[in-house]
């Protein structure tokens, strides 16, 4: 026997120490990495709550049932939900969550308790797996919900004109449905963990006050056998990950400089579908700190607090905070220091007319436009946000690549004031990655942008551009599987002979029968100018053939054109081959989409 | 003849799965159409498929890529760069200049703002990328050019003695190879429907009444010379006609048949050969003795293995007694004695000259036979003035230059100030050895290259021009040739001195090819880079320059005094 405890931390009971040891004591070196591996994936899907895994059952709580609807894209609504399910149900509540994604709108008469936790996309829309759910809420057919309490956590970037709107859109309608308000909604900007984490407490706090006045007999909460995954790495504690290669893959002569990079992820013990994205930590350019110190006349050796601990402003301006893109807050707070009224005129503006001047002036601009002497460093990084991590498409299987993941990445670069300016991340990547250095990454599941688990399935990908990158993974993924369901790829990009991203490979799945169809448009070639909706509008009829054959559409990549021209022309496609009416046609749609048949990762 | 039973085991006789696999592919090809049509359309790659490469190639197409970023591209995961060669057929390489200006504009439009001559009197397009391959071959059409038989298992096009001093013999040897070049090539429709879009006749059967569904067991090359000019290389024709001329004109031919210059490197069955004279035809026999020897080598080639299918190998296996019984038998009466004739030179000569005809031609200098504007020598821009403001003929020479015919003395003052505003010299590099020199595509398109060629000749040249001054022999011609592969395609083995490579940087030095192509040289040294070349010559020129009879050629010299042994 052994001692106990061996590690004070440990949560295991004595029970499942000994059987732990007792496995140890006969694994080799490469069983014992795969099975640390294999509870990371584990841990993951727990926290996500994929169905495959059983929890111990959760103990009948005395009070209210709580339902903790999320709706999410890249997984941050989903996280929080989880989290304040367990927090609940450690509380004594009787909590579950659910994603908008599965939830049937008509239970909605049945809740007692919903707390809505929901991210905004594009122009103030939902996440793309929440859109029938909102349609049915904001429909007529949504049931009267007096007697139903909710509050609404809403998740936004506050650099975009309607921010929070999706929360901001249920927390109104569920209020004119009689809903009655338990908290009042609170808006997150990118930042979100702390002014969350209130809003979850003083929720906790209160239903579990209720909970137990409800009933004496409320269990002791119990605490989970696997609380967090401690070892796991996230946003937070991302893996330093090893560079192995990096290569432009546009040809001579393009006008695109998209690369590939494959990353090694070995002894992390981190596992990812295709579909998932990639978070990576950057940083900001040193030159472009220097120009804001410059700017501002602050001194880069100044010290700051940042939590907790003091810090010499240019580290923090390079590592800590978003000095590129400002957000409306910056606004607020250059107004106050320099006490421009032009400023203070436009903090007090609608979100619109911020988001206009924020998109055509960064941070450096704003001060020098409007320049203010002897600003203190404290002051001054008050304006700002924390720098997030950028999510990326993955673009390869693990299952058909090993402990590698692989990107497919465009940096991004703009004309801003004369000055070239480069997107933090892809430009980090595409110019100040090299083969062998370090970089701290973390996966993020896309849980819905997932390939059909029935093989069988034909499978539609619409990917121009870095779009492709998801549909690499799947491809790899499907020679994988030996799945025998047929796949279609629609590919589109600026000129054919430089910018056929992976085109070899898409050339190797066309040969060895893993692409059944692959379809190009070359919008810059000589001729007319060829998008992917085009190519899918000439093959309608067996376009639409597949999905009658219950084939899964998928579309990733540019969200502002592509993405909404490939929806119209799917729609068009549908119309014209049912014979239906445009209605009809978007039912048709809706409907694949509640099948998770109509997938998008679009950005 | 004299055998009483001849090995037909490797010919059209056979069942075709005892032949080479390109026998088949002919076979099935419904007479060059293949997928053709397809693999244009193809969006997928700008390539075409293995097969249709091969048929294209029939159609005067060849599919090439850069190979100086084959590699950065695989890295890239993108295909290679492929671009496609557009060769012409233009018997004799006489041009108008109304033609000359379409070939200006298509260059300009879909080759790279590039024309190459080759040295078989034509024009070449380069860096063709695949969609606008039909467009250049409809231009071509607009002027009445084709590309049919450029390339592929046939007779391609037809050569002949460039220089038009005697102007009368000339237009008749130039219209005889261009009506003998119509007889030749395929007569399929395949190309009319690819290339001009027309319509599919219902039944392609008997389509090819000579060549029949294989066409011929590899390329056959056939020529005209007209002494003392041997420009066209007439003993490296797989059939070549030297005109014997008396007093009443143009009399007949010498045929002269199995010159060939392509070996397969590290294959030491592969050889280049000499044609041999085997007799005299009157002029009225031309057609028929072409049927009768390009039936013989379709009848008797080996089909089996490819690289022994030249008519050179049909030759020696089967026996020159044996293949010329078998052409006098076809023609049904005996080849007469071969007449004498006698060549001086396989150069050209540059400047300006006047024709009998009192008219004056300029014979330009085109550097490895290259036409494109290179800073103030505007060559292509020049040109396309000359033939704008000139109506004459431009005849393109088999040592890759180009002659301007039929300019009055007006305006060759015209032409003379065209010249003098696109930086074109009116005479030939000061270099004797520069005009003597000939060197094949090779990197970066030709996909057979194992070394540079035309990229690094001009070079080299520049540094064994000065080992000549030392030696004091810059005014003796000596004929150098360099090619990227073993293959020949700049006709190396007849050069006084010949490079072919083998690899980046290495090449085989040939030396003691006859003057005026009379004679095959001899492998001297193997895999030298440019030090050991430019050492090696230095010490031959000096014996050269010391123990040399009078007038005697270098490579005469070499094979007497007996420096190869």
């Amino acid at each position: 026997m052994t001692a106990w405890p061996p590690f004070p931390e440990s949560p295991l009971a004595p029970e499942q120490w000994n059987r732990l040891q007792e496995l140890s004591s006969t694994l080799t070196e490469p069983q014992a990495r795969w099975i640390s591996g294999y509870f990371a994936g584990f841990t993951a899907a727990m926290t996500r709550g994929d169905g495959s895994i059983a929890f111990a059952a959760p103990a009948e709580s005395a009070g209210r049932t709580v339902t903790i609807l999320y709706g999410s894209e890249t997984g941050n609504s989903t996280a929080l939900a989880k989290g304040l399910e367990g927090a609940l149900k450690s509380a004594g509540v009787n909590a579950a969550a659910a994603d908008m994604a599965k939830y049937k709108g008509r239970q909605l008469k049945d809740e007692q308790d919903v707390l809505i936790i929901v991210s905004t996309y594009g122009e103030g829309d939902p996440p793309q797996p929440a859109v029938g759910f909102f349609e049915f809420v904001e429909g007529s057919r949504a049931p009267k919900l007096d007697g139903v309490r909710f509050s609404v956590l809403a998740l936004g970037d506050s650099t975009y004109e309607f921010y929070c709107e999706a929360g901001k859109r249920l927390d109104k309608r569920f209020e004119e449905l009689g809903g009655e308000r338990i908290a009042e909604r609170v808006d997150c900007d990118i930042d979100y963990d702390e002014p969350a984490a209130a809003w979850s407490a003083a929720i906790v706090e209160k239903l579990k006050a209720e909970a137990a006045a409800a009933g004496a007999s409320a269990p002791a909460p119990v605490a989970s056998p696997f609380p967090t995954a401690a070892t796991a790495y996230d946003k937070r504690n991302p893996f330093q990950a090893t560079v192995l290669e990096s290569i432009r893959i546009t040809g001579r002569h393009s006008s695109k400089e998209t690369r590939h990079i494959e990353i090694d992820i070995d002894g992390s013990g981190l596992a990812y579908e295709p579909g998932d994205a990639l978070g990576v930590v950057s940083s900001n350019e040193q030159h472009r700190v220097a120009e804001l110190l410059e700017a501002t006349g602050l001194d880069g050796d100044a010290p700051i607090t940042l939590k907790g601990d003091t810090v010499r402003l240019a580290s923090a301006l390079e590592t800590y905070y978003e000095i590129t893109q400002g957000a409306p807050r910056f606004i607020e707070q250059w107004a106050g220091l320099s006490g421009s009224s032009e400023l203070q005129a436009l903090a007090t503006a609608e979100q619109t007319a911020k988001a206009e001047f924020l998109h055509k002036n960064h941070v450096v601009d704003i001060v020098r436009q409007f320049p203010q002497s002897g600003v203190s460093a404290e002051d001054f990084v008050a304006g700002l946000r924390p720098l997030q991590p950028r999510l990326y498409s993955i673009a390869s299987s693990q299952n058909a690549i090993g402990n590698e993941v692989h990107l497919t990445i465009n940096p991004v670069r703009y004309e801003l004031h004369g000055s070239w300016r480069n997107g933090v991340a892809s430009a980090h990547l595409c110019d100040r990655i090299n083969q062998g250095d370090q970089l701290p990454i973390y996966f993020q599941a896309n849980p819905h942008f997932r390939l059909p688990k029935d093989d069988n399935r034909p499978v539609i990908m619409v990917g121009p551009g870095t779009g492709i990158a998801p549909f690499r993974a799947f491809l790899q993924e499907r020679e994988y599987r030996g799945a025998s369901g047929k796949n279609w790829l629609f590919f589109g990009e600026r000129n054919f002979r430089s910018d056929f991203l992976y085109q070899v490979e898409l050339q190797e799945h066309l040969a060895n029968g893993v692409l059944s169809e692959l379809d190009v448009a070359f919008s810059r070639d000589a001729g007319e100018k060829v998008y992917v909706q085009h190519r899918m509008l000439e093959k309608a009829a067996q376009l639409y053939a597949w999905l009658e054959d219950g084939a899964h559409f998928y579309v990733c990549g540019d969200a502002d054109h592509m993405a909404k021209d490939v929806e119209a022309a799917l729609l068009t496609i549908i119309a014209e081959q049912r014979g239906c009416s445009a209605e009809d046609a978007a039912d048709y749609l809706t409907r694949l989409g509640a099948e998770e048949r109509y997938q998008r990762d679009v950005y | 003849m004299d055998s009483p039973v001849t090995d037909r085991s490797t010919d059209i006789s056979q069942p075709l799965e005892n032949l080479g696999p390109d026998e088949t592919l002919k076979y099935n090809s419904d007479y060059l159409r293949g997928t053709i049509d397809l693999s244009l359309l193809d969006r997928i790659s700008g390539g075409v498929k293995f097969e249709d490469n091969k048929l294209m190639k029939f159609h005067g197409i060849y599919q090439q890529d850069d190979r100086d970023i084959r590699d950065e591209r695989r890295r890239q995961k993108l295909e290679p760069a492929f671009t496609f060669m557009v060769r012409l057929r233009l018997p004799g390489g006489v041009a108008t200049a109304a033609q000359w200006l379409k070939i200006d504009a298509l260059a300009r439009q879909h080759g790279g703002d590039m024309v190459r001559l080759t040295t078989r009197q034509t024009f070449q397009f380069h860096w063709v990328v695949k969609e606008d391959v039909k467009p250049t071959i409809q231009g071509l059409h607009d002027v009445l050019l084709d590309t049919v038989a450029a390339c592929g298992d046939d007779a391609r096009t037809v050569m002949a003695t460039a220089n038009p001093e005697n102007s009368a013999i000339h237009a008749e040897i130039a219209a005889l190879s261009k009506q003998l070049s119509d007889h030749v090539i395929p007569k399929t429709r395949a190309y009319h429907e690819i290339w001009y879009n027309e319509a599919k006749i219902a039944s392609s059967e008997g389509e090819e009444p000579f060549y029949g569904r294989q066409y011929m067991p590899r390329k056959f090359k056939i020529g005209f010379a007209v002494p003392p000019s041997n420009d066209i290389d007439i003993y490296t024709q797989d059939l070549g006609f030297i005109a014997i001329t008396g007093e009443a004109g143009l009399e007949g031919f010498n045929v002269v048949i199995g010159g060939g210059m392509g070996r397969t490197d590290n294959e030491p069955d592969t050889y280049p050969r000499i044609g041999d004279v085997i007799g005299f035809i009157p002029k009225d026999q031309l057609i028929p003795t072409a049927d009768a020897v390009l039936g013989v080598q379709r009848d008797y080639g080996n089909r089996k293995i490819r690289k022994r299918a030249r008519f050179k190998y049909t030759i020696d296996d089967k026996g020159l007694d044996f293949i010329t019984g078998e052409i006098e038998a076809r023609l049904g009466s005996p080849l007469q004695p071969a007449r004498p004739f006698s060549f001086d030179s396989n150069g050209d000569l540059f400047g300006w000259r006047k024709a009998d005809t009192g008219l004056w031609q300029l014979t330009l200098f085109i550097e490895n036979g290259r036409i494109r504007n290179i800073g103030d020598y505007r060559l292509l821009d020049g040109l396309r003035a000359i033939a704008s403001a000139h109506d004459g003929k431009f005849i393109l020479t088999p040592n890759h230059n180009v002659i301007i015919t039929g300019i009055t003395d007006q305006k060759r003052a015209q032409i003379e100030a065209l010249l003098a505003e696109h930086g074109i010299p009116e005479e030939g590099p000061p270099s004797l050895l520069r005009r003597n020199a000939m060197a094949c595509v090779a990197f970066p398109t030709c996909p057979l290259a194992m070394a540079e060629a035309e990229r690094y000749l001009p070079d080299l040249v520049a540094k064994i021009d000065p080992l000549l001054d030392k030696h004091g022999l810059a005014d003796k011609p000596i004929t150098i040739r360099m090619t990227g592969c073993p293959n020949g395609c700049a006709r190396p083995y007849v050069a006084e001195i010949a490079f072919t490579g083998r690899a980046p940087g290495k090449y085989n030095l040939y030396l003691g090819g006859g003057f005026h192509g009379e004679r095959l040289n001899t492998l001297y040294r193997e895999n030298i880079g440019e030090a050991v070349i430019l050492e090696t010559l230095d010490g031959l020129f000096g014996k050269y320059a010391s123990e040399r009879n009078a007038g005697e050629h270098f490579g005469d010299f070499v094979m007497r005094a007996g420096v190869l042994a």
